[in-house]
């Protein structure tokens, strides 16, 4: 078989209006399936949703996990200066650090700004100093870094992250695989779906293409009436599942800055394009399904 | 055009015809006749390859209907008219779209051919019915709409299973006065019927060869009928 080029898949689609009369319409196996394709649509839109969101939130964790760290300076008021000076010093010289910085007092106060408002007086109280540590792509030794600092800087603290991060990573990354499992279900309740469609279909016309087989016709012409029904309503009701699933999405309430997971849920620029790969392939699953049941059916026909 | 040599055919039982050589050569007329469960519709549907023989060798046109994939049975099928037994159609389609579609479903359903339905359907006497449904027919319009059906592609064979099972004698005449008019203009005839006052109507219109199925075999009957 030659590949279908264009004028093939546009003759598919336009149909032969002669060999769509052959067979009768069939009022309830049609809405059936157009409504399962539709609820399989919407449910592979939010598997892929959950599958991405979680995907990009593994990767920013992972990557941050990676690079770096916090180191927190509590000292009193007047040692603080001389404690971040030294901490910056240790710093410098530890290999695997690519760059270390005390946050400033503004960045200090947003970051503390949700919890206690925005007049927070800063300078007045006794905060602790942070000093963020970008490492290099090998990392440092975190083990001898703290026994450098516990002889230099008492009053640091060496947050590497990792601790309470991991667990979270790990989570997300199976929640993503968790969501292209239910994708790749989705896809197989959907062919199996059609399938049975199909052969109930197949089986309601065994007059009609005992009738058509006898008078000639092919079996690709038989099994094109079929097979074109099928990927067309498959097609159309997997295009209103993913619209309404993607509005769905769309009218979920947003709390960005937060960063929870849940408000995560969505897709990013281009990554709305990707739930428009559903209709064609469930249509692509539609017709592989519906073919094979139609040449399983017509080879046992004289 | 369809050749059986030293055929034999069996549906898992013991062999229901045996030894069975024929060549059916154009322009010829025959009839098949032989007592109910002979094996005549069985020996038909060897000739339309809807059955494969369990022994010897059908040719269509030529080739072995073994070596033929399906597309080439459904080819040939163009060629050979078929009246079956139980007339069968698709009963959601107007009489006149069940005539045309063998033209139909081999794309040659072009305008120029609704000129010849039309011909054809009154030829057959349903011009009336044309957009009946097929459940809506009679026994002898269902039969005539099924030799209409089988013609329309100007086949160089017609096979016609009782063609006049259900239908009184003077419909099973004009029947037989259609596949005669048919011979005349070259075709093929094969008629399995046991109406033995048909077959004797049509021999003094047609030289017709009469064979029966007898004892599992195939044997030329006298002319003493
Ligand atoms: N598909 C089948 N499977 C098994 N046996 C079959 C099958 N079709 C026909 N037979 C048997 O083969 C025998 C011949 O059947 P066939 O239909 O060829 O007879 P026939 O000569 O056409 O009879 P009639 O004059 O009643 O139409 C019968 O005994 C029938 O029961
Ligand atoms: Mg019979």
């Amino acid at each position: 078989m030659t590949r279908p080029d264009l004028t093939q898949i546009a003759e598919f689609i336009v149909g032969d209006v002669q060999a769509d009369r052959m067979v009768p319409p069939t009022g309830i196996t049609a809405r059936l399936t157009l409504l399962s394709a539709a609820a399989m649509a919407f449910l592979a839109v939010f598997a892929l949703a959950l599958s991405v969101a979680t995907g990009r939130m593994a990767d920013r964790w992972g990557d941050e996990l990676a690079r770096s760290s916090t180191l927190r300076i509590s000292a009193p008021a007047d040692q603080i200066d001389a404690q971040t000076q030294a901490a910056l010093r240790v710093l410098e010289q530890t290999p695997g650090v690519a760059s270390a910085r005390a946050l400033s007092d503004e960045e200090q106060r947003a970051l503390l700004e949700p919890w206690f408002g925005p007049d927070l007086p800063v300078e007045t109280l006794p905060i602790p100093q942070l000093i963020e540590v970008t490492e290099t792509p090998d990392g440092y030794d975190a083990q001898g870094l703290r026994l450098r600092l516990s002889a230099e800087v008492p009053g640091a603290v060496l947050d590497d992250h990792t601790r309470w991060r991991r667990p979270l990573v790990d989570a997300a990354s199976r929640l993503r695989l968790l969501g292209w499992v239910s994708i790749l279900l989705i896809f197989g309740t959907m062919a199996a779906m059609i399938t049975l469609a199909a052969n109930a279909a197949l089986a309601a016309n065994a007059q009609v293409i005992a009738v058509l087989r006898l008078v000639g016709a092919r079996d690709s012409y038989i099994a094109k009436a079929f097979v074109r029904r099928y990927t067309l309503r498959t097609l159309g009701g997997a295009a209103v599942g993913v619209a309404v699933g993607i509005a769905a999405i769309l009218l979920l309430p947003s709390a960005q800055t937060a960063g929870g997971f849940l408000t995560g849920l969505g897709f990013g620029g281009a990554g709305w394009l990707l739930p428009l790969v559903i209709p064609p392939l469930a249509a692509l699953v539609a017709f592989v399904a519906t073919h094979m049941a139609a040449a399983r059916t017509l080879r046992d026909l004289p | 055009m369809i050749e059986l040599d030293n055929v034999a055919m069996s549906y898992g039982g013991g062999e229901l015809l045996s030894e069975i050589s024929l060549q059916l050569a154009p322009g010829s007329f025959h009839f098949l006749t032989g007592p109910s469960g002979a094996g005549k519709t069985t020996f038909l549907k060897l000739c339309y390859a809807a059955l494969m023989p369990t022994a010897g060798q059908v040719r269509l046109f030529g080739t072995d209907v073994r070596t033929m994939d399906r597309d080439d049975i459904a080819l040939a099928r163009r060629r050979i008219g078929v009246v079956h037994q139980d007339v069968q159609f698709l009963d959601h389609l107007p009489v006149a779209d069940n005539v045309a579609l063998p033209l139909t479903v081999s794309g040659r359903d072009t305008l120029d051919e609704s000129v010849n339905l039309r011909e054809l359907l009154s030829w057959v006497g349903l011009k009336a019915r044309a957009d009946a449904l097929p459940p809506e027919l009679s026994g002898g319009e269902r039969q005539r709409a099924a030799l209409a059906r089988a013609v329309i592609m100007s086949p160089d064979v017609i096979l016609a299973d009782e063609p006049t099972g259900n239908i009184d004698w003077e419909m099973s005449q004009r029947l037989l006065q259609l596949l005669v008019e048919l011979n005349r203009m070259g075709k093929t005839i094969m008629i399995a019927t046991h109406d033995l006052n048909l077959i004797r109507a049509a021999k003094g219109q047609v030289q017709a060869r009469v064979l029966r199925i007898a004892g599992r075999r195939l044997q030329l009957a006298g002319a003493d009928l």
